[in-house]
């Protein structure tokens, strides 16, 4: 075996051994599913509760229109006035008493309609009521009108305008969000890999410094060597986190959702509630949100999947590499942890740059000047260029110039990096004692 | 070649720092070479560079008569003064790792390590972890593993630091048997006694500089100063004394007036004793003149002061 084979075998063994990384790696998937668990199981007793609402109507109007569903209850108070009502509502612990008083229209009674409740009513329950009104108030308009419901219906249809790239493909409103979603979401995996292994590596620079073995390996092997074969099996145990994560957090999610018998869906529903409700009419279409859905999925395999996860890896590969030799360098040139802060916050701001420029303007502006320039510069590009990247490359998404300029810029940078993290840990490694400066720091790569 | 390794004009800066000068030294084959110097002279970085962990600016190192190169790290073993072990990994795992490292093949390796955990007595421990060892057991793992890939050359920074007497005494008899099988040594420490011990050959450095080489015994010699070391049973020593201080250098001397012994010591102008005994001529009884040969300790002391001044 080479050197540097034993060296990324004995760095990854170390860290895959550990009993902290061992706990880390199955406990998180647990804490993590039993989060979504309890999340989705409370979601669900919320809907659950059913609501009692008291109705004490005085006006003629709206006699027919408060009927009990699934999820609220009315109850109708009749023959009584609104101070015994209030009273008959605390006793018998409804939710709240909704009080239409008796007037010559229907207008004026909606007016002055009141809803009472204990603590300030929940959202969704005044806009259910609010609903029955404005209903009730439409079609006495449309009857002044003389305009009857079913025509009414017919003009009343919302509009979406219908979009469509310059090469023809049609597409759905929001795609380029959902893409960038997608983009964002290997971004911020590769920024969290890079701050959890980078922080791993460091770690491990320090501890061989501390323990005093560092002097006995180099003088077998090339410190490069010894260098790249902590970065590169660090990458190998993160890497097998990465998919026991995912395989076994899956897995539990399934056995999850079937023990407690959770419809996944249930997650999701709340974007389609507000869709629902800002229909007109408050007529619910949920055959067209399912194909909706369908769209946008259709719209998920359509994009270039292939190539995002080739892109991804090359971003990936070389930001993790850039990213983790400064890593190793910080640990190299200082003697314990407490030392390291004042050098990880200069690391951890293109990062976070990275990750709010392209939240904030990438989503909006995918091509976009800030978006450009934030992808092509070395230590933002592997988050941001994903971002864009959902987009295609060429006509209508990412210019081949600027991933190409991109990738070469990072090579370049990666080399330089690479080059320069070597000699500060050449010879951080073997000081002792003092806490170095960014101008000692600077000295040493001239020795 | 008689020599496993010639420095040649060495030169290296670490920023405006000058940490080896100019030095040149041969290391003759097969012999212990005492490479001394106070803190700071340069030692650990000429022994880094022999191990190729930093480079010269100028100068060269060969090393059995070819210029120094990647490959002849497997040929040279390195016990630095700075040592340690990973606290968290097993014993023997470590030491397989760290002989695989130095080239050795796995399963040699272990064949090796087999018989020298036994030979030095701590067959237990393969399964140990390191944290679980007390100093001086993980010391003799980092020998081990130092001397496990047969080297030509062992180079030992302060090798018995962190030894109680009876395993440095170990340590001293293995260095002595590696060296009886052929193995060049060179030797870094401060401890003088163990210099007088082991070194055939000794090379003095100084503020960056080789200030003294050679092979001891001729450096004794040349550093001895015609001081001898005289004792003689007088009755009385007033007027002899008197009579020798104006006409030799007399130090120390001391006179038991109730064992009738006088001693003192006396440089002479030349090696030959018999001017003295001439001089005494019957005055005493002379019971003992031993000639004073420095000991390295002197010797490095007396160098360094006079480089200073």
């Amino acid at each position: 075996m080479s050197k540097l084979a034993l060296i990324i075998k004995r760095e990854y063994l170390a860290k895959v051994r550990n009993k902290s990384f061992i706990i880390m790696t199955f406990l998180s998937p647990i804490l993590m599913v039993g989060m979504v668990v309890l999340i989705a199981y409370l979601t669900q007793l919320n809907d659950n509760e059913k609501r009692i609402i008291g109705v004490f109507n005085e006006s003629i109007y709206f006699s027919e229109d408060f009927k009990s569903d699934d999820e609220t209850g009315y109850a109708h108070l009749k023959n009584t006035n609104l101070n015994a009502a209030i009273d008959s509502t605390l006793t018998m612990g409804y939710y709240g008493l909704l009080h239409i008083p008796s007037k010559t229209s229907i207008e004026e009674a909606s007016k002055h309609a009141y809803f009472y409740s204990k603590e300030a009513a929940s959202l969704s329950s005044l806009k259910e009521i609010e609903l029955v009104f404005e209903e009730r108030l439409r079609d006495e308009k449309l009857r002044q009108l003389g305009v009857s419901k079913q025509e009414f219906e017919h003009i009343g249809d919302a509009f979406e305008i219908n979009t469509s790239t310059f090469s023809g493909e049609e597409n759905l409103k929001g795609i380029s969000e959902l893409k960038a979603s997608i983009g964002g979401i290997f971004g911020y995996l590769i920024m969290m890999f890079i701050i959890i292994y980078g922080g791993f590596v460091m770690r491990s620079v320090i501890e061989e410094k501390t323990s005093r073995i560092i002097e006995v390996i180099i003088s077998s092997v090339r410190p490069f060597q010894l260098m790249m074969g902590k970065i590169i099996g660090t990458a190998f145990a993160g890497v097998t986190q990465f998919i026991i994560w995912i395989i076994s957090g899956g897995i539990l999610l399934l056995i999850a959702f079937a023990v407690f018998d959770i419809d996944p869906s249930v997650l999701n529903s709340t974007t389609e509630i507000t869709s629902t409700m800002n229909l007109p009419g408050g007529v619910s279409m949920p055959a067209e949100s399912n194909e909706l859905l369908g769209g946008y999925l259709q719209e998920f395999f359509k994009l270039p999947l292939l190539m995002l996860v080739i892109f991804f890896l090359i971003y990936f590969v070389l930001g993790y590499l850039i990213y983790s030799s400064i890593y190793a360098a910080i640990g190299a040139a200082v003697d314990n942890e407490t030392d390291t802060q004042q050098f990880i916050f200069p690391i951890i701001l293109p990062l976070m740059l990275a990750i709010y420029v392209g939240f904030f303007s990438v989503f909006s502006n995918p091509h976009g000047p800030i978006a450009v320039g934030f992808s092509l510069f070395p230590l933002t590009s592997p988050i941001v260029m994903l971002m864009r990247l959902p987009n295609g490359i060429g006509e209508g998404g990412v210019p081949l110039w600027q991933l190409i300029t991109s990738i070469l810029l990072l090579i370049a940078t990666f080399i330089a990096i690479v080059w320069l993290a070597a000699k500060i840990y050449r010879i951080g490694i073997l000081m002792y004692g003092k806490k170095p400066t960014y101008k000692e720091l600077f000295k040493w790569l001239r020795y | 070649m008689n020599n496993i390794l010639v420095a040649s004009e060495v030169t290296k800066h670490f920023g405006a720092h000058t940490a080896l000068n100019k030095v040149s030294l041969e290391i003759p084959k097969n012999c212990i070479y005492g490479l001394l110097g106070p803190n700071g002279a340069g030692k650990t970085t000429l022994i880094r560079i022999i191990n190729q962990i930093i480079f010269p600016d100028d100068g060269a190192i060969f090393f059995d008569g070819q210029a120094l190169k990647g490959d002849h790290i497997s040929l040279i073993g390195y016990l630095p003064e700075e040592r340690g072990l990973y606290k968290s990994m097993k014993v023997g795992e470590q030491a397989l790792y760290l002989a695989q490292l130095k080239g050795l093949h796995k399963h040699e390796a272990k064949k090796r390590l087999k018989y020298w955990f036994e030979r030095l007595d701590i067959g237990d421990w393969w399964n140990k972890k390191v944290q679980e060892l007390s100093k001086g057991m993980a010391q003799k793992i980092q020998f081990i593993v130092t001397v496990l890939h047969q080297p030509k050359l062992l180079i030992f920074d302060e090798p018995f630091s962190g030894f109680d007497p009876i395993n440095a005494n170990i340590i001293k008899e293995e260095i002595l048997q590696l060296k009886a099988n052929g193995t060049s040594i060179i030797f870094s420490t401060h401890r003088m006694e163990s210099v007088e011990e082991l070194c055939d050959h000794i090379a003095l450095i100084h503020q960056s500089e080789k200030i003294l080489d050679g092979k001891l015994s001729d450096i004794k010699k040349q550093y001895k100063n015609n001081n001898f070391e005289v004792g003689m049973a007088i009755d009385q020593a007033d007027d002899l004394l008197q009579e020798l201080t104006t006409n030799f250098e007399i130090r120390e001397a001391q006179f038991d007036a109730n064992e009738k012994q006088l001693n003192f010591k006396i440089q002479l102008p030349t090696n030959d004793t018999r001017q003295l005994l001439d001089f005494i001529d019957g005055k005493a009884n002379v019971n003992q003149l031993v000639e004073i040969i420095p000991s390295a300790s002197d010797i490095f002391i007396q160098t360094v002061q006079q480089k200073d001044l």
